[in-house]
């Protein structure tokens, strides 16, 4: 009897989170300019494990991107060229939110990254507000609160005025 | 030289997705196929909506969705086309279906045009898609039209 109820609550409880990881029933707690950055830790592309709070006192760009967004993919020679200017003093991270981890691969192959790219889901996206289009990014001061949030095509040199000003304060 | 240069790196960019290629552009669908998210929603609102379907990405559609949508997409690639035709196959041709998107900017959106070139060549004769200028979040949920997650 006990092992029968242990069983039904496995299938009830257990199971359903444990395959459907990336399905964020409710809707998600909106995070806003001032509120600290929602922590995380995950593997990059290439399995290593990547911590926001691993570049705490950085100011740290979360630019979340898919292999269909034309604009993201366009700002990433951008991205990139940013990583190097502000190198030691800003972290970009990448969070691709394909549904498979071989369209973001494809893309890491194109480009000569600099920077961590880590995969995304819904549940990531809810973290952080929800994502509910590209590009999106959000800045993050060196105190670990948001300072800015990006939605959409980002205007030529928005991106390093926001990380200047980020920087500078 | 310089014009050359840019666009070897434009095209090389885009090459990188390549949804891109074959999904044609959302501003080439006819201005009277289009249906603004404040009549949608209104037509919500009355209840007895037509069908409606997210083309999109199912990432999107599992972050926020328009209740009682259908997911079926991303019609931007060959395999999301073939689960559109299987979603509508018992669908009314003659009566409106609605379609939707919202992954990113209108004039960059991969899915829609698909989608309504597949569904327009099956036969249906009253497509309308949704316009979303900027994304699902800007012009839909913030503007506290009903959203459901999951």
């Amino acid at each position: 009897m006990a092992e029968r109820l242990v069983i039904l609550l496995l299938f009830l409880f257990v199971l359903p989170a444990s395959v459907s990881p990336v399905r964020a029933a409710s809707a998600p707690a909106p995070v806003m300019v001032g509120s600290p950055a929602p922590a995380f830790i995950r593997p990059d592309l290439g399995g290593k494990p990547v911590s926001l709070k691993s570049f705490s006192g950085k100011v740290v760009l979360v630019d979340f991107w898919a292999s269909w967004c034309a604009p993201c993919i366009i700002a990433m020679p951008e991205l990139i060229g940013l990583q190097k200017k502000h190198a030691g003093k800003l972290q970009i991270i990448g969070i691709s939110m394909d549904e498979s981890a071989a369209d973001a691969k494809a893309v890491a192959g194109r480009f000569a990254f600099n920077y961590p790219l880590l995969m995304g889901d819904a549940k990531f996206g809810h973290l952080y507000g929800g994502i509910l289009g590209m590009p999106s990014a959000f800045l993050i001061g060196r105190d670990g609160r948001i300072v800015k949030i990006l939605r959409g095509e980002a205007k030529p040199g928005e991106l390093d005025r926001a990380i200047q000003s980020a920087l500078g304060s | 030289m310089h014009r050359r240069a840019f666009t070897g790196s434009l095209l090389s960019v885009l090459a990188t997705a390549p949804a891109f290629a074959q999904s044609g552009s959302a501003p080439t669908i006819p201005e009277d196929a289009l249906i603004q998210p404040v009549v949608l929603a209104e037509i919500l609102k009355a209840g007895n909506p037509p069908p409606l379907l997210q083309v999109g990405f199912s990432v999107m559609y599992s972050e926020a969705h328009i209740p009682g949508s259908i997911y079926a997409g991303p019609t931007g690639t060959p395999a999301g086309i073939e689960k559109l035709k299987a979603a509508v196959r018992n669908f009314d041709k003659a009566k409106p279906v609605v379609i939707y998107c919202g992954c990113c900017p209108w004039v960059r959106c991969p899915n829609v045009a698909g989608a309504y070139r597949t569904l327009t060549g099956l036969g249906f004769a009253q497509v309308q898609v949704l316009f979303i200028a900027d994304n699902f979040g800007a012009d839909w949920a913030d503007k506290g039209y009903p959203t459901a997650h999951g």
